[in-house]
Formats: structure tokens, C-alpha cells, sequence
């Protein structure tokens, strides 16, 4: 059964802010099918009693002390970002609004 | 843009029905951030309480903060609410530079806390009972400041700043169900529902609560249904919106006056109300379009593979059932006791929203009488003429300390309000305000004779008339000292000393 349909693939992008051409969707739209596809075996093998689950290891609590740590300094912060003001990161105008 | 067209409120009511849901977000007061060990603070120098976790650096992961998780359960206890057994983290996916991952780790189908009520006491009295759908946990995003155009809005911006400091700080989002019934209560009610979270969050310790910082947050959807006629059924539900940036307690209430009489100008007219956010103006007490909801809601959920599940032992939620304050209603009544305050002086307090503020004050060593006095009255002035909440002009610590300059004798009221304005202004404490502007009442009654002895000899024909016991007349010298003083003398003492310097004088 085909997962995956173009139009999916077209929205994903627009989600992502990902800019494709008519191309990239149509070979993304099979490369994705084959990959869901793929994973869709599990369900072969998982019965309804099987939960659904996130982790694979049962490991759960895992926490840590209310205690501060050790902080970058600002230059450090600031080393990787395209662009800057000395202080904060800079972006290019958004047009939208904070989530 | 044009101001929207609004029906007069009581007709909005006569022919619709609201109905209300909010969702607030508190930030947890914890030391560090919900999923790292920066120092979570308020005011630094930007992008300073930063770890690689904050900005989703390759190969940090998020460590959830044992402290944030005692304190949204005990935030969901407080709320009425059930505490979840397994509870788990999840992606919320959204493309947006005021988060660096891409995605703000959240909750989902699996929030901490579900299924509670809170009540909420209105000003004439009358109880409501606000059903909680969830409370869940998440962290805060960054801070974008948009620079160019006209006015630092985000239409015309060339370009936007980040900072990360808030990237982080723990937040618990409480989500209510849709809330019915409230009808011309409805804007009095979401102011009150607000400030009982807030009332809440604070008496449990667990945020600062300040709303003019944003330690608490409130976006309220409102939405209209027809009136359904004698016998017909009720009309579904109509189309919501939902306002956003609604940050004091006074905003709360007109931002859902405003929704109510603008959506059924819209509905009245024939018109459709768009499903939307909508953005909250303080300065125009308006509303105006942000995006629509239809296209933007896709957030692609899904479990945080780097966080495990949380699952409190029942041990745990004993301990915080048992260490919970007294619910909000318990402790009105309690501290309305303890006060010694009439009802009417009581719902002065409380229905400004400055239950909080009032307590605080007088733990802090003001009597009741002082500390209701001065929220309930300059203070409230000041903060209505300038728009805002009276909480955020001036802290409790600052209004005892007021209280205490009066009661010693330093400050008289009028000098005490002119100290006020000086705190307000940001001049510095009380103490400070008064040394810097030479506010102090004058109590060296040397200084006092000197000035009385000059009047009454200035004056000599009053002089005459009090020595023949024409006491009245000392007003004309007590004002003449007041003045020579710049108003900063006890009056009452300066009357004493004119009497008696009358009387040893010779004529």
C-alpha cells in the first residue's frame, strides 16, 4: 500500500520550510514510500497486544539535581551563528509571529 | 488598519452566548532550566545563561530537572487535577528562530497532570468552578527582538535578534475545558480565574509570578453561539479565536469584552468569524489578526526519544498532596479573618486582584490597614493611569517599607506619596528615594522654633490674638511654617510648638 503521497510530501516541505522543485518531490515521494514502507513490516509482526512504545530500553525517573551549572560565554554562544550583533543571534526578518 | 466594529455589550449577550477556554503558561521559579543546568534568571545580559543544550547543539541532550517535575505535580494537586502514572515528553515540531531545535519539547497525549477544577470567586460573591482539562509540562521559548520598520513590530522588520536566555525555562501550561454559563460574567470571570493561578502559583512557591515579566501568561479563546429559542436545542459551538499576549490581569478582562462585542458585530451583521489568533493591543485595548489556526496547527508530535517517561511514585505524591497550602478560597476566608476587614474593604482587595500583593505586605511587617490602604489606593492609581497592573509598580518589600517610614514618623502621607512616585519611577527603595530627594519630614524642633519664632514675629497682630486665646488663628503661622519647611513637618507637632512659643512669648 502506497503511505506516501505527493501532496503529503509537498506540505512536509512547506512544515520544514524547505523549498523543492516538482522533481525533488516526485523522487522524495518514492524514496519516503520505500522507507515507510519498510518500517511498515513491524506492524507484521506486532500483535494488538503489543503496546505501543518510545523507548526500547525499560529505563524510566531519569532526573537531575535543581543545581546550576556551567554556562557558555557569550563569544561561545555566539561562535557557530551565521550572523550576530555581539550579543544576540541574528535572523533574517520573520514574517509570521512567535508560536 | 480600521478599528473593528463592536456591538454595545449588553446587546452581544441578549443575543449570544459565550463561551471561554484559557490556557496559561507559568514559568517555574526553579534554579535552572527544565532540561539543562543554565541558571534560569530573569533580566541577564542576553544569551548568557546558555549551555549547548539550550541552543541544540550537536550531541547535548536535555536531562529533565527533578525540581520542575515535584513542582508541576504539585501545581496539578493544587489544580484539583489527577496525576498522571506514566507521563512522557514530546516533540512539537514548528520552524521558528525563537526555538534552535526546530521543536520545543512539550507534552502531548501523556501531560503530568489531567482532569481537575479550580474555584474561582466572583465580586459579588457567587462561585465558580472552572473545569481543568490538563496541566502539562514544557519549556519556554526563546526571545526575538525585530529590528527595522516603523515600529519594532514584526510587519516591516529587516531583520530579528535571538536571545536564548529564556530557551528552556520550565513552564507548566495549564489548558481549561470550555467553560459555560459565565455570561455577562465572562470578562470578570477570566480576570478571576487568572489571578486564583496566580494566587495558586504563588502560595505553593513554585513562580514568581510577575505577568508584566512574563512569568505568567494567558491566551483566551472566546467563541459566540446563537441563543437557541424556548424548546430548540443549543446551538453548536461557533468558531473560536484565540488572543494571545494577554499579559496583566486587567488585559484579561477587556481582551474578552473585547472578542464578545467585536465577534457579534461580525455574527450580528451576517459575517463569519475566522478561525485565528488573534494578537492583544494594551495601548488600544484592541485585537487585531494574527495567523489562521487551519494551517499552521500541524505540529507533528510525536515521543521525545531523548527523554524517558516520568512516572511519580505514589510516595512522592503523598508527600506534595500533604505539604499543599490551603486552597484560595480557604485562605480568602482565613486571611479576611485574620485582617479583621469588612467584606466590602475585603472585595476591594480581592477584586483588584491584589490578594497576593496585600499578604505579602503585611508578612513583610506593614499592618492590614496600611497595606490595603496603599494597594487599593495611590497605588492603584498610579497603575490605572498608567495601564497597567498595580503589582507590577512597586514590590511588597517596597510598600512595607513605606508603611514603616510613616508609622516612625520620617514620612507624613503626602510626603509618603511623593516617595511612592519616586519608587515607581525606578529612583530606588523608599529609603533611598527619601534621602535622595530630601523628602523627610523636618522632626528637629530646633529647626521648627527658629521657623515659628520668625512667623509669629513677622506676624504680630495674630501673635496678640493667641495670646488671647484665640487659638484659631495660629493657623496663619502654622501655615507660614509648613511652607518655610516645604511641607516636610508634622503639622499637628508644628501646632503644639506655635501654642506654646505663643505663650512664652512676650507681647
Amino acid at each position: 500500500m502506497s503511505g506516501i503521497s505527493a501532496e503529503q510530501v509537498a506540505h512536509l516541505a512547506s512544515l520544514a520550510r524547505i523549498d523543492l522543485t516538482d522533481d525533488e518531490i516526485a523522487s522524495l515521494t518514492t524514496e519516503l514510500d520505500q522507507i515507510v514502507a519498510s518500517v511498515a513490516k513491524v506492524t507484521e509482526v506486532a500483535t494488538p497486544e503489543v503496546p505501543a512504545t518510545s523507548h526500547p530500553i525499560p529505563l524510566e525517573n531519569v532526573f537531575r539535581d535543581d543545581v546550576v551549572g556551567e554556562t557558555l560565554t557569550v563569544e561561545q554562544a555566539l561562535a557557530g551563528a551565521p550572523d550576530h550583533d555581539g550579543s544576540r543571534f541574528r535572523v533574517s526578518a520573520i514574517l509570521g509571529e512567535e508560536q | 488598519m480600521a478599528r473593528a466594529e463592536l456591538m454595545d455589550f449588553d446587546q452581544a449577550l441578549e443575543l449570544f452566548e459565550p463561551v471561554m477556554g484559557f490556557e496559561v503558561h507559568v514559568e517555574l521559579n526553579t534554579k535552572t532550566k527544565m532540561f539543562s543546568d543554565a541558571p534560569n534568571v530573569f533580566g541577564s545580559e542576553p544569551n548568557t545563561n546558555i549551555t549547548p543544550t539550550c541552543l541544540g547543539l550537536p550531541g547535548s541532550l536535555p536531562v529533565v530537572n527533578a525540581q520542575a517535575i515535584r513542582y508541576s505535580i504539585s501545581l496539578g494537586l493544587a489544580l484539583g487535577c489527577s496525576i498522571a502514572q506514566t507521563s512522557r515528553f514530546a516533540r512539537k515540531n514548528y520552524f521558528y528562530p525563537d526555538t534552535p531545535k526546530n521543536y520545543q519539547i512539550s507534552q502531548y497525549d501523556e501531560p503530568i497532570a489531567f482532569e481537575g477544577s479550580v474555584d474561582v470567586e466572583l465580586s459579588d460573591g457567587r462561585v465558580v468552578s472552572v473545569p481543568i482539562e490538563r496541566a502539562h509540562m514544557e519549556e519556554d521559548a526563546g526571545k526575538l527582538t525585530h529590528v527595522g520598520g516603523s515600529t519594532g513590530r514584526i510587519q516591516g522588520a529587516e531583520y530579528s535578534l535571538v536571545d536564548y536566555n529564556r530557551a528552556g525555562v520550565p513552564l507548566v501550561e495549564i489548558v481549561t475545558k470550555p467553560i459555560y454559563g459565565a455570561e455577562h460574567s465572562s470578562p470578570e470571570l477570566a480576570k478571576a480565574y487568572v489571578s486564583t493561578i496566580r494566587d495558586i502559583v504563588v502560595s505553593l512557591g513554585i513562580s514568581d509570578a510577575r505577568m508584566e515579566r512574563g512569568n505568567l501568561r494567558c491566551d483566551a479563546n472566546v467563541s459566540l453561539r446563537p441563543r437557541a429559542a424556548a424548546g430548540e436545542p443549543a446551538a453548536p459551538l461557533g468558531t473560536r479565536t484565540e488572543t494571545k499576549n494577554v499579559n496583566s490581569l486587567r488585559s484579561v478582562e477587556r481582551a474578552v469584552r473585547y472578542e464578545i462585542q467585536r465577534q457579534a458585530a461580525i455574527l450580528a451583521a451576517g459575517g463569519s468569524i475566522t478561525q485565528e489568533t488573534r494578537h492583544w493591543h494594551e495601548d488600544t485595548g484592541t485585537t487585531s489578526a494574527g495567523r489562521p489556526k487551519s494551517d499552521a496547527d500541524d505540529y507533528r508530535y510525536f515521543p521525545e526519544p531523548d527523554l524517558l517517561p516520568v512516572v511519580p511514585s505514589a510516595e512522592l505524591i503523598d508527600e506534595l498532596r500533604a505539604a499543599l497550602p490551603e486552597p484560595p478560597a480557604v485562605r480568602r476566608r482565613r486571611l479576611k479573618g485574620e485582617w479583621g476587614f469588612s467584606d466590602l474593604e475585603f472585595q476591594d482587595i480581592a477584586n483588584s486582584g491584589l490578594l497576593v500583593e496585600v499578604s505579602e505586605t503585611v508578612a513583610a511587617g506593614a499592618t492590614p490597614a496600611a497595606a490595603r490602604k496603599w494597594w487599593t489606593g495611590e497605588i492603584a492609581r498610579l497603575a490605572n493611569a498608567a495601564g497597567t497592573d498595580a503589582a507590577s509598580l512597586v514590590t511588597p518589600t517596597q510598600v512595607a517599607e513605606l508603611a514603616a517610614l510613616i508609622d516612625d514618623g520620617t514620612l507624613t502621607d503626602r510626603l509618603a506619596r511623593q516617595v511612592l512616585e519616586g519608587v515607581v519611577a525606578g529612583e530606588g527603595s523608599p529609603a533611598e528615594v527619601v534621602a535622595s530627594r530630601g523628602l523627610a519630614v523636618v522632626s528637629d524642633d530646633g529647626a521648627l522654633i527658629a521657623a515659628i519664632d520668625e512667623a509669629l514675629a513677622a506676624q504680630p497682630d495674630v501673635l496678640a490674638k493667641i495670646k488671647d486665646g484665640k487659638v484659631q488663628a495660629a493657623g496663619a503661622v502654622i501655615g507660614a511654617v509648613m511652607k518655610a519647611m516645604k511641607g516636610q513637618a508634622d503639622a499637628a507637632r508644628v501646632r503644639e510648638l506655635v501654642l506654646e512659643r505663643a505663650a512664652a512669648t512676650e507681647s
